[in-house]
């Protein structure tokens, strides 16, 4: 035997003390840990939302206003069935100041015969486009051809297959990356690919508000403002120059979105520093108790010759390996809950949601981990402290 | 002489009478001698175990000094005494006094591991045959009575080869074939190896092991 298994030996002697102290610092890991993942994703899930979104406005037509909220259009991406005549187009583009706009038209398929899937189709004008494009480019190099597809990486279709929207026969041809947000379920094609899609529904008499007299429709133009140009001059001159729409300026939107993200990064950091405090208070009272019921055996210890700080060390050595595996199966517990149901959190806060990458969420463990072994030492370092105030000899009397 | 005691007192507080502490041990000059067994007798609550917590530098006086050598124990700094009582001061204490994770075996052979790793394994099994508890060996300190946790506390000074044993009323469970055996030892260890004893006992049959015998009385001491 060595002096230095004596502290697994004290914490095998007496596995229930020792279990309580190790889920004491699980609860402490889990909570921080989950916690910071959750805030972290939706941090990220706001992050992409900002940087794919390069729009400064969005002119819609004026009666999207009452189908969907803005919010919403940001997060779900695009929603509903909504169209203005493509003449607001050529409007939006007299407008001094504005750089780029670019058209997109929505289509919702059908669960129905005529439809693989029920999804949202979003088309996009290649000449123009600029929100999806760059996206779309990160994993598929090539034009979109006609009747070709994009889908987004939730949406059950695999490259290769054939998609039938109203009957018309759609290759897709690349997924794309994760999003966060409900683009993450729409599906992609060109402006023309679009305008086939929209005869073929009209032909199937489904979208009652597709007008057959052959006009161009779309359902909202992207527009970037140029440079030198006042965002909220251009945004009311939009307003009063484009008739039957409605600009919106995009950073209200995300306003909305980052003032409820700082809302609930709030609270669940008041929930992590609650939990955070109490499992502090408790640790720290457990670990008093232990320290003061084996007061005598480390009196003895003293009189065989340990030193104070030979002690202190033992007394760390065992909080220190409690710390250590109860902070790595809380994380592993945080894990295990927060990864599988990333979906299910989603769909709960109604907030962009996206993971953050396997090189953050180490760095997050390993702070959580390091925060739990602090905690840890913090409770033993206190207690063995309190213990060192009493002579041994004065202990060694006491219930003897 | 070894181990020297000066003027040593303690006082605890507790009203009585006019003043608000009292005085467990006071002025007390004791000299402890290599080979030789000093018997220390008294009533309970005399203040002996007082005395010898302070003589084994655990117990800090409030005056006086205790020199081993020429070392004054508290005066040195905390390390170099808790070094120095490991391998220069044997202590059986009064009450239970084993480390529960480990085994008897194992109790036994822990002062030698704490700083040099050296185990003691034959003197371990001498001492541990000489008290009668060689069979106890694997056991835990809690399968054991009280009388075989006291050999193994006796068995653990002894194996820690000091130069000084205070032992505190060390036969106090135990019965008569194993208190001549525990006071055997003690005195085999005076006589044959040199070192100095201090056995604190209100036991008569102490008194034919001593060399030395003295009485506390009302935490004063006195030569027999
Ligand atoms: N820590 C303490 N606080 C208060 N009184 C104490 C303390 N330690 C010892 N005493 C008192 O000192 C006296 C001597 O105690 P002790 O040395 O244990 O006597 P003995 O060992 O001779 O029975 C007793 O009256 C005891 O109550
Ligand atoms: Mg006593």
């Amino acid at each position: 035997m060595k002096a230095s298994q004596l502290p697994i030996k004290n914490l095998m002697r007496r596995p229930g003390r020792t279990a309580a102290m190790i889920l004491l610092s699980a609860l402490l890991a889990l909570s921080v840990f989950g916690g910071s993942v959750v805030v972290r994703s939706l941090q990220s899930g706001l992050n992409s939302l900002e940087a794919r979104l390069g729009a400064d406005i969005i002119v819609l037509p004026a009666e999207a206003e009452s189908k969907v909220s803005f919010k919403n259009l940001l997060l779900q991406g695009t929603a509903g069935a909504y169209y203005m005549d493509a003449s607001a187009l050529d409007r939006v583009r007299e407008v001094e100041g504005v750089e780029i706009a670019a058209p997109q038209t929505f289509l919702a398929s059908l669960k129905a015969d005529c439809c693989s899937i029920k999804v949202q189709v979003i088309g996009v004008d290649p000449e123009s486009d600029y929100v999806v494009k760059p996206w779309i480019e990160q994993s598929y190099a090539r034009e979109l051809g006609d009747m070709d597809l994009v889908v987004g990486c939730l949406v059950t279709a695999d490259v290769g297959e054939i998609m039938r929207v109203y009957d018309q026969r759609c290759h897709v041809v690349a997924r794309l990356a994760r999003t966060g947000t409900g683009l993450d379920t729409a599906v992609y094609c060109t402006m023309d690919t679009m305008k086939a899609l929209l005869a073929a529904a009209e032909a199937k008499g489904v979208s009652h508000k597709i007008t057959s007299d052959g006009r161009e429709r779309i359902s909202a133009i992207y527009v970037k403002v140029r440079d030198g140009y006042d965002v909220d001059a251009v945004n009311s001159k939009l307003n009063g120059h484009v008739r039957k729409a409605t600009a919106v300026r995009t950073r209200s939107m995300i306003t909305g979105v980052s003032d409820s993200l700082a809302g609930i990064s709030r609270t669940i950091a008041l929930l992590v520093g609650v939990v955070w405090v109490m499992a502090l208070a408790i640790l720290l009272v457990a670990f008093a108790m232990m320290i003061h019921e084996r007061r005598r055996e480390f009196a003895v210890l003293r009189l065989l010759g340990t030193s104070r700080r030979g002690l202190s060390r033992l007394i760390l050595s065992e909080t220190a390996l409690c710390s250590l595996l109860g902070g790595l199966a809380g994380i592993a517990a945080a894990a295990a809950v927060v990864f599988p149901f990333t979906t299910l959190i989603e769909s709960r806060l109604g907030l962009p949601y996206l993971t953050p990458h396997a090189g953050a969420v180490l760095a997050l463990a390993a702070g959580t981990l390091a925060a739990t072994l602090v905690i840890g030492a913090l409770a033993g370092g206190w207690a063995a402290y309190r213990l060192s105030r009493t002579d041994p000899g004065t202990t060694l009397r006491e219930g003897a | 002489m070894i181990l020297r005691a000066e003027k040593l007192s303690k006082r605890y507080f507790r009203r009585t009478g006019q003043a608000n502490h009292f005085y467990a041990v006071r002025e007390v000059c004791l000299e402890l001698h290599p080979g030789e067994v000093t018997v220390l007798m008294g009533r309970s609550g005399s203040g002996k175990t007082t005395l010898l917590h302070m003589l084994s530098g655990l117990l800090r006086p409030d005056e006086g000094s205790v020199w081993l050598g020429d070392a004054e124990l508290y005066r040195l700094d905390d390390g170099v005494l808790s070094r120095l009582r490991n391998a220069r001061i044997g202590v059986v204490p009064q009450g239970r006094s084993a480390i529960d994770s480990l085994t008897v075996w194992e109790n036994i052979l822990l002062p030698g591991l704490l700083y040099n790793g050296n185990e003691r394994r034959l003197e371990a099994e001498r001492w541990m045959d000489a008290l009668g508890i060689a069979a106890l060996r694997d056991a835990r300190p809690a399968e054991l009575s009280g009388g075989e946790l006291r050999r193994m506390a006796i068995a653990r000074a002894l194996t820690q080869n000091p130069e000084v044993l205070l032992a505190d009323e060390p036969t106090g469970d135990l019965d008569d074939e194993n208190t001549i055996r525990a006071l055997s030892a003690l005195r085999d260890a005076a006589h044959g190896e040199g070192k100095a004893v201090l056995l604190v006992s209100h036991e008569e049959e102490a008194r034919r092991y001593a060399d030395r015998i003295y009485r506390m009385d009302g935490g004063k001491l006195t030569a027999l």
